[in-house]
């Protein structure tokens, strides 16, 4: 059966694929390979390093968005029980690319909210590949309300290449529905906690994708644009988008060093897809003490700090440099 | 490419911005709309927009707040806020090239121009962006002086009249930009929720980042004759979906039809209809 693997992946996975027919012939009993087998694992293992544990920008947005890649409708199973889905937005129609509703992380009853990317083919036709339409931005203000109205914290899951571009998606405001959604987001009174899964892609994410605390999973990407899309404004499609993933700063190592994103969560070596549940795991680890240290702050204050949080990103300079020392 | 086609670009393009530069001390400026011939002075007097086809030609954020406020009023803040390329970024060219460019070009330091003002008297905060400084992108400079209105104009209890021309969050500055997006909309819920009035008027074009933050969230909005606004841009959307999208497809007139911004006013009559919506909505 043929992996599937990105090119910087390939001399790793042909040399996984001979050690798993090795071991097939092992098992065979056909011929005795134990030494070959050991020597190649050891070079698997080296390899192994050689490709992810320096990972470009590139790479990591194409590892967030490997089709593997445990989705949110992953971490609802992994991470909280007793989930009830709320549908709609009262006024047009569900738009299923954003899910959210009711549920428990161990004890604490939270809102949860986010965009929904498939597992496989006939999911992401049906959701969209993650990309709300309006509708989808007006059932999480929807969602956000409730949250706020019954005083359960917002974990929102942030993992959408954008919102959708289409003519109807114009039709019916998606730029005014982006807006108030963030608009929304800014005055919750309920702690907020955003987990970066995958894809954050511009406006479309930013909607429901900050907050009290925003977690990042190590190869998710934030982005002001698709590394694609700047490329092809800014170089003409002269220029791949390798090199403007480079430039854009999209990382979360970067986004953390910027003071953008609050906390990183560490992926296995080649990504989350290898051990989803330990990524789960961690993920909720964090999730929880951020909501245990929000919850120790306060709620009285949250909108303010959270404002105050908004208020100190950007750098920028008010006076000219002095032209002597 | 033969050689000598491309020697007749360049010197077709030469005759172009040689025409371009004659244009301030000319007589006569060529319509984009209708290709007519307009006397410059004419234009002038008509706000710059074509009496033939009611083409609203970009203008300048000086030239807006001339426009739109009382004679002298305007009282400009932050005016020498300067982006500090945060990222090192380098496309084409460096980012710090375009901005000493664009800061040439419009004798600007970034996209925004805020201050106080007076509209028949009336006090309001007033922010404008220029298109000309890197497509009226929002980056954090753009941001925090639009933020800073809002919170004056709070503070101060007076309405905010924003007038954007945008292509959206400034690439050039990351994720600083897009979080610039969740800055002023936090600002304007504060003073939304303060029970004071927020007009925008959006001109041509106005897209991205800021039609999906500030711009569209105010008590009314008003858009120039034709203008572009919409969240996504047009040629992102026809490779999307890969149809030729309709004629008028985010016009103002279309914004209108579809029920996303409340009037369309020409810009001769823009300080008029903005001063009688104060008369209701101001205190």
């Amino acid at each position: 059966m043929k992996r599937f693997a990105y090119d910087f992946e390939r001399p790793l996975v042909q040399l996984e694929t001979k050690l798993e027919e090795m071991k097939k012939l092992e098992s065979a009993e056909k011929e005795d390979i134990a030494a070959d087998i050991c020597y190649l694992e050891e070079q698997i293992q080296k390899l192994r390093m050689r490709t992810y544990s320096k990972l470009t920008a590139w790479q990591k947005v194409q590892l967030a968005r490997h089709p593997n890649r445990p989705k949110m409708v992953d971490y609802i199973e992994a991470i909280f029980t007793d989930f009830i889905e709320l549908h709609g937005d009262r006024a047009f129609k569900d738009d299923s690319s954003i899910t959210g509703g009711f549920a428990r992380l161990d004890d604490e009853k939270v809102m949860i909210l986010g965009h929904q990317k498939g597992r496989n083919t006939k999911e992401n036709i049906a959701w969209n590949f993650g990309m709300p339409n309006p509708e989808g931005y007006r059932k999480a203000i929807r969602i956000m309300r409730l949250a706020d109205k019954f005083g359960l914290p917002l974990i929102t899951f942030v993992d959408t290449p954008g919102a959708h571009p289409g003519i109807g998606a114009e039709e019916r405001g998606q730029a005014v529905a982006i807006a108030e959604s963030i608009m929304e987001l800014s005055g919750l009174k309920v702690p907020v906690i955003v987990s970066v899964i995958g894809e954050g892609g511009s406006g479309g994410a930013l909607a429901i994708g900050f907050g009290d605390r925003i977690i990042m999973l190590e190869n998710s990407y934030y982005s002001v644009i698709t590394p694609e899309g700047c490329a092809s404004i800014l170089w003409d499609g002269a220029v791949s988008a390798e090199r403007a993933a480079e430039v854009l700063g999209l990382t979360a190592d970067k986004l953390l060093e910027l003071g953008i994103i609050d906390t990183i969560v560490k992926e296995p070596l080649g990504g989350a897809h290898h051990a989803p549940a330990l990524v789960a795991r961690n993920l909720k680890k964090e999730i929880v003490s951020a909501l245990d240290e929000l919850k120790a702050a306060g709620q009285e204050s949250l909108a303010d700090k959270r404002y105050e949080k908004l208020r100190s990103i950007g750098h920028y300079a008010e006076h000219l440099k002095a032209l002597t020392k | 490419m033969p050689i000598g086609d491309w020697f007749k670009k360049e010197q077709k393009d030469d005759t172009q911005s040689a025409a371009k530069r004659a244009v301030p001390d000319g007589v006569w400026e060529k319509c984009p709309g209708c290709n007519e011939a307009l006397f410059i002075k004419e234009l002038e007097r008509n706000h710059m927009v074509c009496s033939k086809c009611d083409y609203h030609f970009p203008i300048s954020a000086q030239m807006r707040i001339e426009d739109l406020t009382d004679h002298g009023s305007f009282e400009e803040l932050w005016v020498e806020m300067h982006s500090e390329d945060p990222l090192h970024f380098i496309g084409v060219k460096a980012y710090t090239l375009s901005l000493d460019k664009a800061k040439k070009t419009t004798g600007l330091k970034d996209a925004a121009v805020c201050g106080r003002a007076l509209i028949d008297g009336r006090s309001v905060a007033l922010g404008v962006l220029d298109f000309k400084f890197i497509g009226g992108s929002m980056g954090a400079v753009v941001g925090e002086k639009i933020t800073r209105i809002i919170e004056l104009a709070t503070e101060e209890k007076v309405p905010v009249i924003t007038v954007s021309s945008s292509g959206g969050a400034r690439m050039q500055e990351g994720m600083i930009s897009l979080m610039q997006m969740a800055k002023t909309s936090a600002a304007v819920a504060r003073h939304s929720a303060a029970g004071l009035p927020y007009i925008s008027v959006l001109a041509n074009p106005t897209t991205g980042g800021v039609t999906a933050s500030f711009a569209t969230l105010a008590d009314i909005i008003i858009a120039e004759p034709k203008a572009l606004i919409g969240f996504a841009g047009p040629r992102v959307i026809e490779q999307t979906i890969k149809q030729k999208l309709p004629k008028d497809f985010q016009t103002a007139e279309f914004n209108l039809q579809h029920g996303q911004i409340d009037m369309i006013v020409d810009r001769a009559n823009m300080k008029r209809v903005i001063s009688r919506l104060i008369d209701y909505i101001g205190s």
